[in-house]
């Protein structure tokens, strides 16, 4: 046998093998900034569910002595009131509920189709290619509202309808920025040194092509986040999206910004809590990215 | 008085990770009109030394010290003036002449701004001046290619249009830097050749910085050889080819596989750290397999062909083919190993795709173990895998950058042993890379943590853990240097006697094939030009292709190369869009007919090779 290479420094005991995941979550724990984040939005998470039953007053409830008050802690409206008087504290948190769901739900559902849409299309390139990716530019020219409006007139207004039509629509944006980055990564040679190992199409996307789009899909879905968050509040303003008296994080700001002048705790507490929100999964996404990626420890 | 008088020179970077002292006080002279070769393996601050000179450090870096150019101090020189003295006095070639030529610039105003800056001549006669210097470096019609931009060039020529522009002020000192690296070895017999031309008709100093002690051979005067930022020896070439005084200089010229002889001698595989002690330890035999010709071949190969469909040139047109593999018959028997050669383009690589059905043939069959594979589907293909390897050039790219060195040399043993248990993948996998050379505490690590040595003995462990009758390697040794790749071939050969292994190894260095193959095809364009024994095909190369080719490799034996008397090969490597009619070596051949214009030559039988020549067999004055 040739020469010993000059890392073999000897470190004798039989050593188990670890996975990517497992290297990743070892990297991520040392991140303090994303485990903060990651701590927060957990927090966050577990407030929104149980955080309004803290509170005396309900979501729709009118407290007709104390309409647009500031935040008054005798009247336990902690975070003060609408000017329709109802509870803005419960509200807020009430509004996270919907926000926080549609924002995780409908990006993974984006990630889902659009990960697995695009590195089809890109890795079995071909007829199977122009296929998906037409499907892509067909759902594309469709004007959002319009395929919003239209669902909305066929199934009536429904929560769940939102969660369709947003997902529905950013799903494209990823498979399209999935399959660009496939068939720049199909021609590398790992990917070819697996094809001559007879590894299935379905292992090489898997195990070759879904870990290296990490890097890219990560950072993608940090701003697709609070783009949904955001497209939800503005569906919300016409009047297409979450219904009165139930409301979300947009809608609140919404109302917030209008009453600034007048009420402005109206338009901090909601805004602070989006901001914190999407400040935490910009962080996790950093930090996940950073893990994910072997050559940065 | 010497032009060049360097002292002292130290070299340091600051980096995140501490400061990297890449040039150990390095001190050297240069006389006028000699050319001095710098040799040493990536990483030995060659290039860093000579770039300190001339400014063009990164910002990171600093040099000391003192370097003399003609009664001017250098180092510390303020940028106005070492830019007056950078392109009028001292000119620059660098390796990869695409990148350092501007893609929307044409050659003319590239080579105009020079002149205007240093100079500050008129257009016309800058343009005059362009035509000239193109003329003297032998570009074609220098009068209509002035206009043109880089990419209508080829390589050759464009490393061509580099020389000129950098003899434009008739500087005093040439560097080159790795001139003809990224070049086939046809491409830099010119370049070379043109070069001996610049220093005998300017009188100009070149500093020839390479790896290849081939060409410092045939080329220069001195030599400086330098390891991990230190001069290690200098002193005239005979001395240093002959008399190598440094273990380090030993090491490094018995690594290098020499195409003139067949010794049979194993290469010195310096240790990764340079340890040159074993190196210069007593030659050892190779150990090398008796391939079996009686069995029946491992591997046929029946007119295979590999077209590819080109978009057309405009609307409407017919598609264009290109016909990278056009008709290649072999046959493989066990334990043999079959050299692949030819230039870049040639079709050798696609060659190997296409009997691994990474690309599909347009025609002809591939058969392994007697089965016929060209028409297996994926499912049918996935049993013959575990038989067929591959080992690719780029170590580095060739393994999942996300995937631990355990996984990566694991997923060949799950995607075809599916009921293996997790302690036995694991067995496996550690011996494996034990017999590669690499310990089980590695198994945990990303590829990037390797060097790319290492990584290519992760891609061997790979390509063997299922042990496969055949693997073929695609220039496995080409991105390495010269100690990692004797410690390469070497363990491909241990390998191959262990294993008994038959291998198809590609290449374009000669001398390398030559030190491991049993025989070797020579591809042009698509098509074989010859196969022989390999010693017969060294010795009485048929094809006038395979002579030229041998004729143009530089043997590191500078009074070999001094005697070496010919003109390179000339003009390129035609397209194999439209390759030339008949005999497509015809428009570079010395000894072409009319007749290989009209009629393709078949492969012949002529004396125990297989020629595709008309005029093989006919007697030819010697050195023809």
């Amino acid at each position: 046998m040739s020469a010993a290479p000059e890392s073999m420094a000897a470190t004798p005991a039989p050593v188990k093998g670890r996975s990517l995941w497992v290297d990743a979550w070892n990297v991520l724990r040392r991140n303090r900034a994303a485990m903060v984040a990651g701590a927060l939005i957990f927090t966050m998470a577990v407030l929104v569910v149980v955080g309004p039953w803290l509170s005396p007053w309900d979501y729709a409830q009118t407290d007709w002595d104390n309409v647009s008050i500031g935040p008054d802690w005798e009247s336990r409206h902690y975070f003060g009131t609408d000017a329709l008087g109802r509870d803005l504290f419960v509200r807020t948190l009430h509004g996270g509920r919907i926000s926080l769901l549609i924002g995780v739900v409908a990006t993974l559902v984006s990630l889902l189709i659009g990960i697995s849409w695009g590195a089809t299309a890109g890795y079995l390139g071909g007829r199977v290619d122009h296929v998906m990716m037409r499907i892509v530019d067909i759902l594309y020219a469709m004007p959002f509202m319009f395929f919003v409006i239209l669902l909305m007139v066929f199934f009536g207004r429904n929560i769940l309808l939102i969660f369709v039509a947003i997902g529905a629509i950013n799903w494209l944006d990823m498979a399209r920025i999935v399959r660009g980055q496939t068939l720049s990564l199909k021609h590398k040679e790992f990917i070819e040194a697996a094809e001559a190992q007879g590894v299935a199409s379905f292992n090489i996307i898997r195990r070759h092509i879904v870990p290296n789009l990490l890097g890219v899909v990560v950072v993608y879905v940090t701003l697709t986040i609070p783009q949904v968050i955001l497209v939800e509040s503005f569906l919300s303003f016409l009047g297409l999206g979450v219904q009165e008296p139930m409301t979300s994080w947009g809608a609140l700001v919404n109302e917030g910004a209008q009453e600034m002048g007048t009420a402005p705790w109206m338009l901090v507490f909601p805004a602070t809590f989006l901001a914190l929100t999407l400040f935490c999964f910009n962080f996790v996404g950093d930090g996940l990215r950073d893990a994910l990626d072997p050559k940065d420890r | 008085m010497a032009l060049l008088e360097v002292e002292k020179l130290n070299v340091r970077f600051h980096t995140p990770d501490g400061e990297v002292h890449a040039v150990r006080d390095l001190g050297f002279s240069l006389e006028r009109g000699e050319t001095l070769g710098i040799v040493g393996e990536s990483g030995s601050g060659k290039s860093q030394s000579m770039m300190s000179l001339i400014g063009l450090l990164s910002a990171n870096g600093r040099a000391s010290g003192s370097a003399n150019f003609d009664g001017t101090e250098l180092l510390g020189l303020p940028a106005e003036a070492l830019r007056r003295i950078r392109g009028r006095r001292v000119g620059m070639i660098f390796q990869d002449p695409m990148t350092s030529l501007n893609p929307y610039m044409t050659v003319f105003q590239q080579m105009a701004q020079v002149l205007q800056h240093h100079e500050g001549i008129g257009r016309k006669a800058a343009r005059a001046r362009c035509i000239e210097l193109l003329d003297a470096v032998h570009i074609p019609a220098a009068g209509k290619r002035v206009d043109m931009y880089p990419h209508e060039f080829s390589g050759g020529m464009r490393q061509r249009v580099m020389i000129a522009s950098a003899l434009l002020c008739r500087p005093d000192l040439l560097i080159a830097d790795e001139p003809t690296t990224a070049l086939d070895v046809t491409v830099q017999a010119q370049i070379l050749e043109l070069m001996r031309e610049v220093r005998r008709e300017t009188g100009a100093s070149i500093i020839l910085i390479t790896h290849d002690l081939g060409v410092v051979a045939g080329l220069c005067d001195r030599v400086l050889v330098m390891h991990r930022g230190e001069e290690q020896e200098s002193g005239p070439v005979d001395d240093i080819f002959y008399r190598p005084q440094h273990p380090y200089t030993r090491a490094l010229l018995a690594a290098v596989p020499r195409l003139d002889r067949a010794d049979g001698r194993r290469l010195a595989a310096l240790g990764g750290s340079g340890s040159a002690a074993e190196a210069a330890a007593a030659p050892v035999q190779v150990v090398r397999t008796a391939p079996d010709r009686a069995a029946p071949p491992l591997l046929e190969t029946r007119d295979l062909k590999v077209h590819f469909k080109l978009a057309p040139e405009r609307l409407f047109a017919p598609a264009r083919v290109l016909k990278a593999v056009d008709g290649v018959d072999l046959a493989l028997h066990p334990g043999e190993t079959l050299g692949v050669v030819g230039e870049s383009g040639c079709g050798k690589s696609t060659l190997a795709r296409a009997i691994l059905r990474l690309v599909e043939p347009t025609a002809g069959h591939v058969t392994l173990l007697g089965d016929e594979i060209t028409a297996a589907g994926k499912k049918a293909m996935r049993p013959h895998r575990r038989d067929m390897q591959v080992v690719f050039q780029d170590p580095l790219a060739s393994l999942n950058p996300r995937m631990t060195v355990g996984t990566i040399v694991a997923e060949p043993l799950q995607t075809h042993f599916p009921g293996l248990g997790r302690a036995e993948i694991r067995r496996r996998v550690g011996a494996m890379l034990e017999r590669v050379g690499l310990g089980p505490e590695h198994i945990n690590r990303y590829p990037h943590e390797f060097s790319g040595g290492q990584c290519q003995r992760i891609g061997i462990a790979r390509a063997l853990v299922l042990e496969p009758k055949l693997v073929i390697c695609d220039e496995p040794v080409s991105a390495l240097d010269v100690s990692i790749q004797a410690q390469i071939v070497n363990l491909l050969m241990d390998l191959q006697a262990e294993m008994n292994l038959s291998l198809v190894f590609i290449a374009h260095d000669l001398a390398v094939v030559r030190h491991i193959s049993h025989r070797i095809m020579v591809m042009y364009l698509g098509r074989v030009a010859e196969i022989a024994d390999r010693d017969a095909l060294y010795e009485r190369p048929l094809h006038p292709y395979t002579q030229a080719l041998i004729r143009a490799v530089p043997i590191p034996d500078p009074e070999l190369e001094r005697a070496k008397a010919f003109a390179p090969l000339e003009g390129d490597l035609p397209s194999p869009v439209n390759p030339p009619s008949g005999c497509a070596f015809r428009t570079r051949c010395p000894i072409a007919t009319p007749r290989c214009a009209v009629e393709t030559p078949e492969l012949r039988r002529i004396d125990g090779h297989l020629v595709a020549c008309h005029e093989a067999d006919r007697p030819r004055a010697p050195g023809d």
